[in-house]
């Protein structure tokens, strides 16, 4: 018999319920209230004490309320249907509720269980399977999707039977394993997995192998990530955190994308309801919404399915990678997910960290983020999530909890910046103080000689170098004056501003900039880099900011036309002719 | 909200704080509302048969063998048609001498729309301040606070975006108002003939601060039902939103939470979300729009309570006193409006996108040149053309007291512009110059 309990004691979503019999730390439980079930989790136990966050709002709730132990911890569904969907924290579908407003304790299903899938089997009967051994596929929109073995099955299996060919719903059993003990066992193409367990089942974990293009200039050229990487962007709000992201899901060369709207505003969640549907994705020409599962747990949805929806989201990405996919996570934002941690230690009274977050919020960081990486399966194939969170820091200073523990944790850093946000100078990523290690990695730098220019990573840090030094010019004239510097000064401060105005400023919001592809950037960099290596001659230095403006003016009117045509063409004209006049 | 006959009554209190009180009670729920010695309480915490309530109207005289009863249901209000015009205190009575209002009763503070079911907004609403119209685009469904020190006229400038502005209703949320400010509001809406499309719920400084409390819940309990029963276009107007955090964090104080930044409840985020993001744009055509009031401390806008707000809102209007004209602006720098994007050249002309980031740029540049010379430095023929450019585009376009059409700030833009710069140094795409440049 499960264990029950009843409720002694209610703060908020914190609830206090006397058990009488054994729970779990992270076992769900139902909490009944005037006949409505709400589900909540344990999250820690005293005596016959159990402290559980209640996923939903507890007005109403009352002492000695049953309860009711489910004896298992917060799953997901894993099969078919996923992609295109819209879940929140907790894998219920929000497109198939009833009314406007939520409902407490409506929970429905995350798979549609009617809809017929055209299988074809992979595996056959005598092969020797294991836990994500894929064992056949169907087409989920234009991917195909892989049937395992489900992750929680131990050890060696033989398959016994596996269905031909045909059309089947997701519970319909397709294969039948017997396992080493001769016990038969029945696969369906759905199967659950506890969000808050990394899935394994695969054969090991290499350093990332190449980078994962988004069409972001100050990314992919100057601090790219890797496939399988690990980035994060904190930033004050108003820099343009989450148009960059936006910018990222619409752009990342990736098969599926899992976006993780973590206690964010809903107008944003909304704006990519309608704007997803009707765009393309520019690497393969179809559909975005079709690659791409939204969880949506916006900021006043309950604060402890917050938490969930990163964990959701990210079981999901880790499902989709055992396919031998390429997956793509972005959570917004991180820091409204440690929040919800704060939240709930303060009202079980732990005693606090820094700014009164739990002790352990570090930890819980790395660990959520490790579970990023790009795998070789067990049949050789390869796969990977790549994660980029967003940050929030408080007050947009740097030195604060969450930010200080990401940077830990995360391999790529995009410090957006108010100064450049109030400059208007978008995308506000610091190009100095952000980073990328993978830059670092040689296998990395390999790649890119190799696929994108020769000694491409040697340019990429010309031109950090000749930002660094406009930087350093540029004080010096704030200093010394205009006049009281030499020419050479103001020369390489324009220098420094033609690579921050002509590449890595970019207009989301322009059809053809928003997008700038690999071999676009290099061409970019090029040309600017052979604009940076000229000596110019000027008399004075309003004459160096005219002419920086007008080289500047030229390069801008290039990136907003697409690429190779008369108008083109006519203003890569003009910033020859502007050379010819100028410059050796 | 009247005792019932057959309610128990409860007459030992184990804890009295300045915010709450601490009894024995069996079988309570969770935000129940309870008289406590007459005044007005709400279950925040249950403990066994522990009971918390915080008490709005404070605990000042509560003795330890105050009549508690319960009621049995979280805070309600009632709501028709005749709410409209009607003044109302944070428990939704009347202040105005007007009868109780007729109508279905409902509870405040209740569940979120569902994110899958609402519409992207995309309704402008003018407010012919340029400042606001031509750099800061409101959009229905929005909202944004205004961030602004306690001396500048927030009121003032909130009152006239209300009466401007397009909308079916407007509700105002007074939190902490002076008694001044009150009447302001009152004379505002009345001397513009429109009470009857008000309705506004009022706490003044006169008042205890933990009724605040409710104030934000009622007004947008009663803007839910003009914009989902009646498919109306309702602005909430919710001032000062400081004062109301500031009440949060003397309840969560007084029951011994710790503090998180700014000695401000660990949840004040969710507790702020809450609210702002009643803003909504429905399916059926309603709207709530949102603006609100955060005042700052000498404008640190680092302060837990502006920061998380900024987190939570879409955007956030700054005022500024400009010293080159003499006039309250709407500071460009730093004024955000997240939805702008949404209506900019979709629902105004082609080139509005383009002529507000030049507009900007320039002014910036102005700022720059306006630093070297107080730093002593000679300004270049550029530097001097842009100050020039600046006073007017900030006595033309940034100033409050502006009252024009868009159309009308686009092209004075362009006049500007035309006048002080050539084409190139603007920035802007060739094909909008082509079109729009008054040389």
């Amino acid at each position: 018999m499960s264990t029950t309990g009843k409720v002694r004691g209610i703060v908020s979503n914190l609830v206090t319920v006397q058990v009488n019999g054994p729970v779990a730390e992270n076992e769900l439980c139902y909490i009944n209230a005037k006949g409505t079930n709400l589900l909540a989790e344990v999250i820690k136990v005293n005596g016959d004490q159990a402290s559980v966050q209640v996923f939903e709002s507890t007005r109403g709730l009352k002492g000695g309320d049953p309860v009711e132990f489910l004896g298992k911890m917060l799953e997901v569904s894993l099969g078919p249907g996923l992609l295109s969907s819209v879940y929140d924290g907790l894998q219920n579908d929000l497109t198939t509720m009833t009314g406007v407003f939520l409902k407490r304790g409506e929970y429905t299903q995350a798979l549609n269980p009617d809809k017929l899938w055209d299988f074809s089997p992979i595996a056959k009967a005598g092969d020797r399977v294991e836990a994500a051994s894929w064992l056949g596929e169907v087409q989920e929109g234009w991917l195909p999707h892989k049937i395992m073995v489900p992750f929680s099955f131990k050890g060696e299996y033989v398959v016994k039977s596996i269905k031909e060919a045909g059309s089947y719903n997701i519970n319909t059993v397709i294969a039948v394993l017997s396992n080493a003990a001769g016990e038969d066992v029945e696969v369906t193409m759905v199967q659950h997995w506890p969000v808050k367990v990394a899935i394994k089942g695969y054969r090991e974990k290499p350093r990332p192998q190449k980078i994962m293009e988004t069409g972001v200039r100050v990314i992919d050229t100057f601090n790219p990530i890797a496939e399988g990487g690990t980035g994060f962007i904190p930033g004050p709000f108003g820099c343009g955190k989450t148009v960059l992201q936006h910018a990222i899901a619409k752009q990342g060369e990736a098969d599926v994308i899992v976006m993780a709207a973590c206690g964010e505003r809903a107008n944003e969640v909304v704006e990519i309801f309608t704007e997803f549907p009707e765009l393309i994705d520019p690497h393969t020409g179809r559909h975005l919404m079709d690659r791409t599962t939204i969880i949506c747990n916006t900021s006043n949805m309950p604060v402890a399915a917050r938490e969930a929806s990163v964990y959701t989201a990210m079981t999901i990405c880790e499902y989709y990678r055992a396919m031998g996919l390429r997956c793509l996570l972005l959570a917004d934002s991180t820091s409204r997910w440690a929040q919800a941690l704060r939240e709930m230690s303060n009202r079980m009274e732990e005693l606090p960290g820094a700014d009164a977050f739990p002790v352990d919020l570090s930890s819980i960081i790395s660990n959520f983020y490790a579970r990023a990486g790009m795998v070789v399966l067990n049949n050789g194939q390869t796969g990977a999530v790549t994660f980029i969170g967003t940050v929030s820091p408080a007050g947009g200073n740097l030195k604060e909890p969450v930010t200080e523990s990401t940077k830990k944790a995360a391999r790529c850093f995009y410090a957006l910046e108010q100064a450049r946000a109030d400059q208007k100078r978008y995308p506000a990523v610091n190009p100095l103080d952000s980073y990328s290690k993978y830059l670092e990695y040689p296998e990395i730098r390999e790649y890119l000689d190799r696929t994108v220019d020769e000694a491409w990573v040697d340019k990429v840090i010309e031109a950090k170098n000749i930002v660094r030094r406009g930087r350093e010019m540029k004080d010096q004239i704030d200093i010394l004056g205009d006049d009281g510097v030499p020419m050479s000064y103001h020369v390489s401060f324009w220098k420094s501003e033609m690579i921050d105005f002509a590449f890595l400023q970019q207009d989301a919001f322009d059809a053809v900039d928003a997008l700038c592809p690999m071999d676009r950037q290099k061409e970019l960099l090029n040309t600017i880099l052979d604009i940076c290596r000229r000596d110019f001659d000027f008399e004075d230095y309003q004459q160096c900011r005219e002419y920086f403006k007008k080289l500047i003016n030229a390069l801008r009117q290039m990136n907003y036309c697409v690429w190779g045509t008369e108008e083109f063409k006519e203003n890569k004209q003009q910033l020859l002719n502007l050379l010819e006049d100028n410059g050796k | 909200m009247a005792n019932k006959a057959y309610q128990k009554i409860y007459t030992q209190l184990e804890a009295i704080t300045k915010a709450t009180v601490s009894l024995k009670a069996p079988g309570v729920s969770n935000d129940e509302l309870a008289t406590v010695d007459n005044r007005l309480a709400q279950v925040v915490k249950t403990k066994g048969e522990l009971v918390t309530l915080q008490v709005f109207a404070g605990t000042e005289g509560i003795p330890t063998n105050a009549e508690v009863s319960f009621f049995g249901a979280p805070p309600t209000l009632k709501v028709s048609e005749q709410l409209s015009g009607r003044f109302f205190d944070a428990y939704g009575h009347p202040i105005d001498g007007g009868p109780e209002v007729e109508g279905e009763e409902r509870e405040v503070g209740g569940p979120s729309v569902n994110p899958y079911k609402r519409k992207q907004p995309s309704e402008l609403i003018p407010t012919g301040i340029a400042g606001i119209d031509l750099n800061n685009t409101l959009v229905s469904g929005q909202k944004i606070p205004f961030f602004a020190d306690p001396d500048q006229p927030y009121n003032q400038v909130m009152a006239d975006v209300a009466l401007r502005a397009d909308v079916d209703k407007i509700i105002l949320g007074g939190m902490g108002l002076s008694n001044d400010d009150y009447l302001f509001f009152k004379h505002a809406f009345e001397d513009a003939g429109a009470l009857d499309k008000i309705v506004s719920f009022v706490n003044t400084t006169e008042e205890p601060p933990v009724e605040r409390l409710l104030i934000p819940d009622m007004a947008l309990a009663a803007a839910e039902y003009f914009a989902v029963d009646k498919n109306e276009k309702v602005l909430v107007l919710l001032t000062d939103m400081t004062l109301y955090a500031d009440a949060l964090s003397i309840v969560s104080n007084r029951m011994d939470q710790i503090p998180s930044k700014d000695s401000m409840p660990g949840s004040l985020y969710s507790d702020l979300a809450k609210i702002y993001e009643k803003a909504v744009q429905l399916p059926s055509g309603g709207s709530i729009t949102i603006i609100a009031v955060t005042t700052l401390n000498d404008g640190d806008i680092t302060h837990a309570i502006p920061d998380n707000t900024g987190y939570i809102t879409e955007g956030q209007l700054y005022l500024k006193a400009d010293t080159d004209t003499g006039k309250v602006i709407v500071d460009p720098f730093r004024s955000l409006s997240r939805l702008k994007q949404l209506v900019q050249g979709k629902k105004t002309r082609e080139d509005h996108s383009q002529v507000m980031n030049a507009g900007v740029r320039l002014y910036s540049d102005a700022q720059n040149a306006k630093t070297k010379l107080e730093n002593g430095f000679d300004l270049s023929e550029y530097d001097l053309r842009c100050l020039d450019y600046a006073k007017e585009y900030a006595s033309r376009l940034l100033s409050i007291d502006v009252n024009i059409k868009i159309e009308e700030m686009l092209d004075t833009a362009w006049e500007l512009f035309g006048k002080y710069f050539k084409p190139e140094e603007t920035g802007i795409k060739k094909a909008l110059i082509d079109k729009y440049w008054k040389a």
